[in-house]
This record gives C-alpha cells, sequence and structure tokens, in this order.
C-alpha cells in the first residue's frame, strides 16, 4: 500500500514591537541617515543603534551617525531559491561596514549584472568599496535601503 | 562535583526520505533501537529529553508532545531542547546533566528531524533577526558561505586550494558514507563532480551542502556505578564543552570562532586532552558545508590558523590517517537537523566501542563529537573513551 500524505499550510499573522531604539534608528533611517550606538565601556560602534552592548551588558545611550558607505567584510553569490527570498536569485548577499562602525550589517550588493558569477567574482571580493542606494520612497525599513552598489 | 556518565546504547533510523512513516513511528524505530543497544525496556528509563529543529519545520508546535508516547516519556520528566543545528549536541548534554547531578540514573536523549515534511530553509531564515537581518542571510548556505569566503581571505589562501580541500572532504564523505547503513547519500563522486556541481551561495555548490534528510537518533546516557551492569562496553563522556555567542550576524568573528574554540578548550582540559591531534582517535565533526570543516581543524587544535588544508592535502584526517574525521560520511551525507548532533555523539560512542561496524576506525579508544547551531552562534562538543 502506498504511504499516504497529508498536505496543509500553516499561515499565522504576528506584530513585532520595535521597541525605542529601533524606532528612532528607523525614524532616522527614513530621512536617509544611519545610526549606531557606542559602549562607554568597549568604546565600540554598534550598527545598527542598540539598547544594551551584548559584550559588557551595559545600556547604551551615546548616538553616533555613520556613512551609508563602506567596506565588504564578506560576501556570497546567492543562487538557489526558499520561501521567503528577498528577491530571485542570483544575487550577492554581503557582510558591510559601514565608516564610523564596529560591526557589519548584511545587506544585498547590485546595480551590476549578475547573472555571471565569475563577473561577480572580479568585481566583489572582501575590502571592495560600496555606497548605499536609497528608495525615492522610503518608509522606515531596512529595505529602503534598495541594495549597496561598488564605488 | 559532577558522577561518570556513559553512553550505554544507540539506535538511528534509516535515515533518507522516510515518508513511510509518520514522525512518532520514525521516532520509536530509534528509541527501540537504542534500547535494544543497551538490552533495556522502556521501564528502565528515568527520564527522557530530546529535541528538534524549530517549530515552523516540523509543523506541528511543541513536536515533543507528540513524539511522547514514541519515546516511552508516560509518567517520567520529559523535556525538550532546542538550540537549532547544536539540538542533537545540546541534548546530549542535557542528558548528561541530568545523570552527572545525581538525580537520575538512565536517561534517554532523542533527537529527530522529519525535513522532509517542511521547509527548512524558509524556516531557518526566520531563526534571524526579523527588522534587520533575515532579509538577507539566505538561509544556512547564506551565512555559511560568508564564514567560508572570509576564511579565505584572512589567511590569503589560493581560492582554488580552498576550494579543491573542500571538494576532497566531499569526497571522502560520500565514499565513507557508503560504509555506513544508516547513511542518507550513497553515491560515489569526484572532486571534478564536486567542482562542476552547481552553485547553491558561492562558494559552496551543491556538492558540498548536506542533504535534507528525514531521521531519527536515541541514545541512553547511565551513571557510572549502574552502566557497567547495563554494558560490557560503556562508552564514557570525559569531557563536555559548549558554548554560545553574540547573536547579531556581523558583530562577532566566525573565522576565529570564539564559541567552538571555547567549547574544544573546555571539553579537552576536561577529559585531559593536551594535544588532540596525538590522543584523540577519531572525530565526528559538523560539517553541512564542506568548507567548514577545514575551519574546524584549526578551532580544535588539529592544526594551526590557517593551515586546514594541508591537514586534507596530507590525507591526516581520512579513515588509515592520524586522525580520521567523519568515518560515518559526516553530516555532508545524512542531516536530519535535530538528530544530527546526536548522531555525532552516537557515532563517537559506536566508534570507541568496537561497534561501528565497516565504518570502524581500527582501535578507536577517544572520540569527539561536535555540533554548531543558531545563526552560527553555539558549539558543543562532547569527548567520549573507552577507557574507564
Amino acid at each position: 500500500m502506498e504511504p499516504r500524505i497529508l498536505k496543509d499550510t500553516i499561515a499565522l499573522p504576528y506584530q513585532w514591537a520595535l521597541g525605542p531604539v529601533n524606532t528612532r534608528f528607523f525614524q532616522e533611517f527614513k530621512e536617509r541617515r544611519i545610526f549606531g550606538t557606542r559602549c562607554p565601556k568597549c568604546g565600540r560602534v554598534l550598527v545598527p543603534a542598540r539598547a544594551f552592548c551584548a559584550r559588557c551588558f551595559v545600556p547604551l545611550d551615546e548616538w553616533v551617525q555613520v556613512r551609508d558607505e563602506g567596506t565588504i567584510k564578506t560576501w556570497t553569490y546567492v543562487a538557489y531559491s526558499y520561501v521567503g527570498q528577498p528577491m530571485q536569485p542570483p544575487y550577492v548577499s554581503a557582510l558591510i561596514q559601514l565608516d564610523g562602525a564596529d560591526t557589519a550589517i548584511p545587506h544585498l550588493v547590485a546595480g551590476f549584472d549578475l547573472s555571471n558569477l565569475e563577473e561577480v567574482r572580479a568585481r566583489i571580493r572582501v575590502g571592495t568599496r560600496v555606497r548605499a542606494v536609497w528608495r525615492e520612497d522610503t518608509e522606515g525599513t531596512i529595505l529602503d535601503i534598495r541594495y549597496f552598489e561598488p564605488v | 562535583m559532577a558522577r561518570k556518565v556513559a553512553v550505554v546504547g544507540t539506535g538511528q533510523t534509516r535515515h533518507g526520505k522516510r515518508q513511510d512513516v509518520s514522525y512518532p513511528e520514525m521516532i520509536r524505530e530509534a528509541v527501540v533501537a537504542a534500547l535494544e543497544d543497551a538490552g533495556l525496556g522502556w521501564e528502565h528509563i528515568d527520564a527522557v529529553v530530546c529535541g528538534s529543529m524549530p517549530p515552523p519545520m516540523e509543523g506541528t508546535n511543541a513536536p515533543h508532545l507528540w513524539w511522547a508516547d514514541a519515546m516511552g516519556a508516560g509518567g517520567k520528566p520529559l523535556l525538550r531542547v532546542a538550540t537549532c543545528g547544536t539540538t542533537g549536541i545540546s541534548i546530549a548534554h542535557a542528558a548528561y546533566y541530568h545523570v552527572a547531578s545525581g538525580l537520575f540514573d538512565v536517561v534517554l536523549a532523542v533527537g529527530a528531524e522529519k525535513q522532509y515534511e517542511g521547509e527548512s530553509q524558509g524556516t531557518m531564515t526566520t531563526v534571524g533577526e526579523p527588522f534587520f537581518q533575515r532579509q538577507f542571510v539566505a538561509g544556512a548556505p547564506g551565512v555559511f558561505a560568508y564564514q567560508c569566503n572570509e576564511y579565505a581571505h584572512r589567511y590569503h589562501l589560493d581560492e582554488e586550494r580552498v576550494r579543491a580541500a573542500a571538494a576532497e572532504i566531499a569526497v571522502r564523505n560520500h565514499v565513507d558514507a557508503l560504509d555506513n547503513p544508516f547513511a542518507h547519500l550513497r553515491q560515489r563522486i569526484t572532486v571534478e563532480d564536486v567542482l562542476r556541481s552547481r552553485v547553491l551561495a558561492y562558494p559552496i555548490r551543491l556538492l558540498d551542502c548536506c542533504p535534507a534528510s528525514d531521521g531519527a537518533c536515541a541514545v541512553i546516557f547511565a551513571a557510572g556505578e549502574v552502566a557497567p551492569r547495563i554494558t560490557r562496553t560503556p562508552a564514557w563522556v570525559a569531557g563536555v564543552g559548549y558554548a554560545g555567542e553574540e547573536h547579531w550576524v556581523g558583530d562577532s568573528d566566525k573565522v576565529w570562532w570564539q564559541s567552538a574554540r571555547q567549547a574544544a578548550l573546555q571539553a579537552y582540559r576536561m577529559a585531559g586532552i593536551t594535544d588532540p591531534l596525538e590522543q584523540l582517535d577519531v572525530a565526528e565533526l559538523y560539517n553541512p558545508f564542506s568548507f567548514q570543516e577545514l575551519i574546524f581543524y584549526e578551532l580544535f587544535g588539529f592544526c594551526g590558523p590557517g593551515e586546514g588544508c594541508r591537514l586534507v592535502e596530507e590525507g591526516v584526517v581520512r579513515r588509515g590517517g592520524k586522525l580520521p574525521c567523519d568515518p560515518s560520511g559526516g553530516v555532508l551525507c545524512t542531516n536530519p537537523i535535530g538528530a544530527t548532533g546526536l548522531i555525532r555523539v552516537a557515532e563517537a560512542a559506536m566508534q570507541v566501542t568496537g561497534k561501528a561496524g565497516a565504518h570502524q576506525v581500527e582501535g578507536a579508544r577517544t572520540a569527539l563529537a561536535h555540533a554548531i547551531g543558531g545563526t552560527q552562534q553555539i558549539n558543543g562538543v562532547m569527548i567520549l573513551t573507552s577507557l574507564d
């Protein structure tokens, strides 16, 4: 007897509270300004801004603006599909350390032909400088930066 | 002072696509096998610890409640432990703590997954922080591809050399899996096949990547006083190490990976291991992606930083070499994730007790089992030995 399979989909709505620090971060982000918070103990500027330092376990309240330009710390060329993907593969996902920050943020790198891996490898490597390309109609989400493009 | 603890029985299902059985039926297969291996009845089990990946992947919330009957858990303390990829080794650690504490004599650890039943990468992506990160991390292949590219750059390694060494690891794992009756992938491949397979997340190609498997594993831990009465071949837990780290992807170093280093050093200290390459006979590393294994050789002190490729090139880590790694075929050939870390423990126990069959490493007495999890956030290590 062929084993039977039952199929179903579970779709559940969520609403996540951003909290005061993320709310303020995205308010600035909507105006195309990127902020981190500096830890008084270790001195690191954490981007995006955080309410506390994970290493020193102290609250953070010194807001520091960083640039929307930075350096690729590492990257990958995503060429497979999964549910909930931000865009159609292939695309480049990278960890980018913005000028003035001590941490890196994950985001997309685009703005050139991504169809061929070898051509992408010729343009993108650890250390490549990139700059944010902002949306015209910002909404206060991380996707207000459409992607970063090589400088 | 913690009590002595030993593994006295292990059981695994045949791993792969298991649509022939329901989730609880699959669980029971592993539990029965472990009880038979130990020569125990389910009434001899004092407590049960189990786990799997995040429930959205299982399609049922609090899945341990569904599994309870299949684990013989009625009337016993039952805990679910879930730490993503590390789940299996976290279960082993939790079961070990139960026994080492003196509160329980015989504890059953169960890990399982049915990856064919859910949407793995979609679920794993939702493990990521929701406001800034999950949009970009691209599932497990994405974050680990980040790690691999950063690794090659950090030590100024020729990318082609790293790719060749990683491909060699993939080939070795696939060959070894042919000798493991529980393994999922069973195909002979060549280095050229790996290098020519399609890119998932550069530098990770299809044959550098583990399969999505269904499967379960059960391991029975017993106190030092009772273990020798249960089996003539206890696998003693000589050392445990476990470390977590910060959540944010992009904040911490994943090449000289603090939690992996810390977990290994902690386990080595407890087990009295000062020269792992000399004192370990076999290692079951958590390598869902071939490249990562190079990093673990370095973090676990099998070689120096940036020297991982050399161990592959010189044959140190293959069967017949000084420290065979993943003789089971590894995670790369079998990955029912919630069970995978526990399978590393089971395989390590099987190796040191001479029960590994066709993939037995001759004369193995001390073995390392390892798993990673979270968004590169947790590492766990367990050292098993036949030496009392």
